[in-house]
Parts: C-alpha cells; structure tokens; sequence
C-alpha cells in the first residue's frame, strides 16, 4: 500500500467537528410522543393486535363482550399467568428458557397448602411458598448455569422430576383448604373489590414494578447486556453466571406467587397445579414482543400478551363458536404476532 | 523518570504443549503511548488478554505502580485504572450507547435503581471529550445502528471513564475504511492529549508508527525489539526490523518456502 493511500490522521473530521462541537445531545425528536413509540413499538404493537382481536369478537358477538362477568372472568385467572409471564421475559432476554415453572408453581402452593392446612396463618403459608420457589429457582438455575447445561432440556427434565415428585408423595390426592375463605390473607389477596376481583391490582404491581426493574434497575441492565453479548458482559466485569442464576430465582418467585394465588381461588391444591399454565405463558411472551434471541424484549408487551391469550379462549367460546376453535385461533394469533413483531423490529448484530 | 502504571514480569503463556508467550517483559509509564507491533501469531492478543485479566499466565509477575498483584481478573485490571478496547469491541450491540459506556459499572443510587439522566450527562461528556459527536446519534441511539468507526468510538469512550490511566487498544482499525480508521485515530488523539497512558496494538506499522511513543515488537512470543521515538527514523525502519527478525538472513523466495514447508511434512 502506497503512503498516499493512509488516511489522513491529523485532521479526519476536517470542518465537521467544529460544527458539532458543543452541541448537546438531544433525542432523534425532540416530540417525546415519537420517541415513546420509537422506545415502545413491540408492547404498542402487541396492544395493537389486542385491541384489533376484541373488536373482532365484539362485533361477532356484541351482546356476550359488553358483559361484565366475562371480564371479571378473566381477571380472576389472568392475575396468575402475569406472575410467571413477567419473570419469564427476564429469562428469555437473558438467553435463557425456563420450563420447569409449572412444577415450581405446584411444589411452591403445595407447601402453602401444607402450612394452612396444619392450621398456621395464611401469610405465613404465603412467606413458605415464596422461600420454596426462591430456592427451587436457585437449585434450576445452577443446574442450567453450573453444571453447563442447556436450559431447554435441563428445565424441561426439572418440571418432569419436580412434578412427578408432587405427584409420588401425594399419590394425586388433592387438598382442600375451606378455612382460607374467613382469612386476611383471602381478603387481602383474592376478594373482590366494587366487583373487581382483587388479584389483578397485586399482578398491576407486580408488572408495574417489574417494567421498572427490567428498565431501571442494575439487574434489568445487567440481564439485557448478558442476554446480547455474554462475553462482553465478561469482560466488563460482569459476573455472567451469578445474573443468569438471578433470572431463574425470579422465575421461581413469580411462579410462587402465581401457585399461591391459584390455590386461593379455588379453595382447593391440584397436584397438577399450574400445569395448564405452560403453553399459554410462553405464548404470552412471545406475542408480547421480546424475541427468542435474547438481549431485548419488553415486560409491558408480555403482559399485554398475557392478556391477548386468555381473552382468546373465552372470546372464542363466547363469540359463539364452538371450543373446537379454539388452538385454531391460538395458534393464528401467535403466528400473526410473531409475523409482525419480525417487521416492526429491526435485529442488529 | 515518571510512574510506572503496570509492568508485566516475565510473562509465559501455553496451551497444552503450544507456546503462545515465553518470558515476555512490558511496562507502561505514565502518559506514555506504547505501540505494541507483532505479526500475526506474535502473542499480542493472548498478552493483552493477560493484562486485562481475561487469561491467567502460565508463570510470571504483574505489577501495578510497582506492587505485585494476586487474583488478577477483568474487574482487579479495571481497579487498577486499565480499561481495554478489545478487538471485537465488546459492545451489546442491541442495546443504547449509555447501556454500553456503563456496562458492569452502571450508576445506581438507592437499591440499585438506575441514575438515568446522570448516565445521559456522563455518556454526552465522554463522548464529546473523544469528539465523537453528531447530529444523527445520541446517547440513546442503538449500537447496532452505528458504523464500525463508530462503534470503536463508544468503545473507547467506554474506556476513558473516570479514572482509566491506561487505554489498551487491540487493533483498533482493523477491519475499518480508511475514513473509519481516520475517525478512530481522531478518538485515540484526543484519549492522548488528556494525558492517559495508552498501550496501542496493531498490525499496521504505519499507524502504530503516527502514534507511538516506544515500540515493542512481539515476534513468536518473545520481545524482539524495544525503542523509542528517537531510535526509529521511519515507519519502513521498523517494516525491514521486522522483516528481519521474521526472516533472518533475508526474505526467502516463495519456492524455497514452499520447499520447506514440504520437507517438514
């Protein structure tokens, strides 16, 4: 290469810098409504095909949707899905699947159910549930983190070892918990209030807090950098495997969470609780916005998604269709949102 | 003579029965500006992994300011005020430029709840002290959308926050336009005139030469050169030092080499 072919290195920016120099950042706009859709556009897009969803069932059957008992239907079941829907979207940012959330939500009100029912305060129940889950993420997450394993199939081993475990000891006998109806726990936790059953106010938290987590906090930061560029994260100091051993902990509280409330709706512990909520949890977050490939994704678009995918079973049903349609119309929408989310995001590698 | 920022001691490095280093010694003085030059398979990399704390040496002693140091890792290197700018340049690609520049040491307040606008004012301080500035990006703007030069610009604006006394640059242009790699110098001049030390390692002889203070020349391993500004006229002195330390006795003709290479098989 001959000399004259080097760049010039002493004054590369020429006039340009001058010009710039001083000037303060500012975002693309400066309208903070563009920004807000530009920072927003997988949990916008994901309301999009919400509300494009329930003006379709409203107009197939208009006199069903303008019920209020079909809501507050769904707001009593909803509240649970968005506890392990929301964590579950820490996990896939991060890289990482988490299968086993089913069992951990049985094995954790199993041990809720165990505490009410030996007569101990509900609250209490509720704090041994939480302690159950923390430790039963912790125990799959250093399966997954330190023994190297992949998360697909080592949680997916776990739900299988954990539920078949519940199953074992309590040879499919389920436990009936009558005197939570008179607790505070109850009230606190699953009445209703002016008609609005409860729960969905502690979920609204829980999402609310959680957004702020994911965005605002050390731990959402480190989640998003470890989930895009684990060896980068690495080599700024960031403890990779101690962060992935958090997402999984989380997992395991939310799912807690969730195993409790369900208890608390019925009165009653399945040993199969919380084993419908696989399938449609993970729709959730996908619908929701955040992509399989890790590093982004949105808790306020899971949560929307959430929503999308309990409305769909009682829409379909109530919309007067059999309940035959029912995985048609599941699956339709997961595949339509995938499809758009693929175009409203751009990937950057 | 001014303060020695970090020396490594006789530093060896192998893989299983392959030498990468054997017994390799390099200091960097405060407000120094070291060009570390080598041929490809010369060690520069697994050396600079070794100071950044990435890769353990097999043997030999690593001081900082004079003080040998144990339990030498990524988060003890930038402790000790060394801030590398790898050669893949580190950088989550998805995520903001103030996601980047604070990657590992994120401002927080109480229970670790962000400092969000004091990350903003920071990320617009360092950038505009590097003169990465532009109408186009912000700090919020995605990594994934910037250009290669670019890129290494928020990596090393990364690297001259707070107290970083010694920016490594791992072959900082490789793989740029000459445009690009004109934007990555302006960055490393600007890291220059704020008086930090910096260990610059590339394979380009004429940029390391634009910049460079004192050369050391990596060659198999071994340290086969080490001279100052005023001991190298020119950028071809150092290509025909090098030629001749690769190729003792001159350059072998193609045939021979090939010949060689088929004797050996």
């Amino acid at each position: 290469m001959s000399k004259t072919m080097e760049p010039d290195l002493q004054s590369p920016l020429g006039g340009t810098q001058n010009e710039a120099a001083g000037q303060e950042w500012r975002h693309p706009s400066d309208n903070w409504l563009r920004g807000f859709i530009l920072d927003n556009r997988a949990a916008l897009g994901t309301l999009a095909v919400f509300i494009v969803m329930m003006a379709v069932f409203m107009i197939a059957n208009p006199t069903v949707f303008t019920t209020w008992y079909l809501y507050s239907s769904v707001l009593t079941t909803l509240p649970v899905a968005l506890f392990v829907v929301v964590p579950l979207v820490f996990v896939v940012t991060c890289g990482e699947i988490d299968l086993s959330f089913p069992a951990t939500m049985g094995f954790a009100s199993w041990v809720f159910a165990l505490v009410v029912q030996a007569g101990y305060d509900p609250f209490l129940g509720i704090a041994a549930a939480i302690a159950t889950g923390t430790l039963l993420g912790f125990l799959v997450g250093s399966l997954v983190v330190y023994g190297g394993l992949s998360s697909l199939i080592a949680t997916l081993g776990m739900n299988f070892l954990l539920r078949g475990l519940i199953q074992i000891i309590n040879e499919g006998k389920s436990t009936a918990l009558t005197s939570l109806a008179d607790s505070w726990a109850y009230k606190i936790f699953s009445s209703q209030l002016y008609g609005i059953p409860v729960q969905i106010f502690w979920a609204i938290a829980f999402v609310v807090l959680s957004a702020l987590l994911y965005n605002r906090h050390r731990f959402g930061a480190q989640v998003r950098v470890v989930g895009d560029n684990p060896d980068s994260a690495q080599q700024m100091g960031i403890d990779v495997k101690r962060v992935r051993v958090k997402v999984f902990v989380f997992v395991g509280i939310g799912a807690a969470i969730a195993g409790t409330f369900s208890v608390m709706i019925n009165f009653t512990w399945w040993p199969t609780a919380g084993d419908g909520y696989l399938l449609p949890v993970l729709a959730s977050v996908f619908v929701g916005g955040t992509p399989t490939w890790g590093g982004i994704g949105t808790v306020v678009g899971g949560a929307i998604g959430a929503v999308t995918v309990s409305f769909i079973q009682t829409g379909v049903v109530a919309a007067g269709l059999s309940g035959f349609y029912v995985q048609f119309f599941n699956g339709l929408i997961i595949i339509l949102s995938l499809l758009g989310h693929k175009w409203n995001q751009a990937r950057y590698r | 003579m001014a303060e020695r920022i970090i020396e490594l001691r006789d530093i060896s490095k192998s893989y299983g029965q392959v030498y990468a280093l054997g017994g390799v010694n390099l200091s960097v003085d405060r407000g120094e500006v070291v060009g570390l030059i080598g041929d490809n398979g010369a060690g520069k990399s697994t050396l600079i992994k070794i100071l950044s704390g990435v890769v353990k040496p097999t043997s030999g002693e690593i001081l900082v300011r004079g003080k040998p140091v144990t339990g030498w890792s990524p988060a003890r290197s930038r402790e000790a005020g060394i801030e590398t700018v790898f050669q893949d340049r580190a950088l989550a690609v998805q995520q903001t430029i103030v996601r980047n520049i604070f990657m590992g040491r994120e401002l927080t307040g109480w229970l670790g709840w962000l400092k969000v606008n004091k990350e903003i004012q920071e990320a617009s301080r360092l950038m505009r002290e590097i003169g990465f500035t532009s109408k186009v990006f912000t700090p919020h703007s995605i990594v994934g959308q910037l250009s290669g030069g670019e890129r290494q610009g928020v990596a090393i604006a990364r690297a001259i926050y707070k107290k970083a006394e010694l920016i490594v640059l791992d072959e900082p242009t490789t793989a740029l336009s000459l445009t690009e790699t004109a934007k990555v110098f302006h960055f490393v001049r600007q890291v220059r005139a704020s008086g930090r030390s910096i260990l610059f390692i590339g394979h380009n002889i004429h940029h390391v030469f634009d910049i460079a203070d004192r050369f050391v020349v990596l060659d198999r391993g071994k340290v086969a050169l080490t001279a100052g500004r005023s001991e190298v006229k020119s950028a071809e002195d150092l290509i025909n030092f090098m030629e001749d330390v690769a190729h003792p006795g001159g350059l072998p003709g193609l045939h021979e080499a090939n010949d060689a290479g088929r004797a050996a098989r």
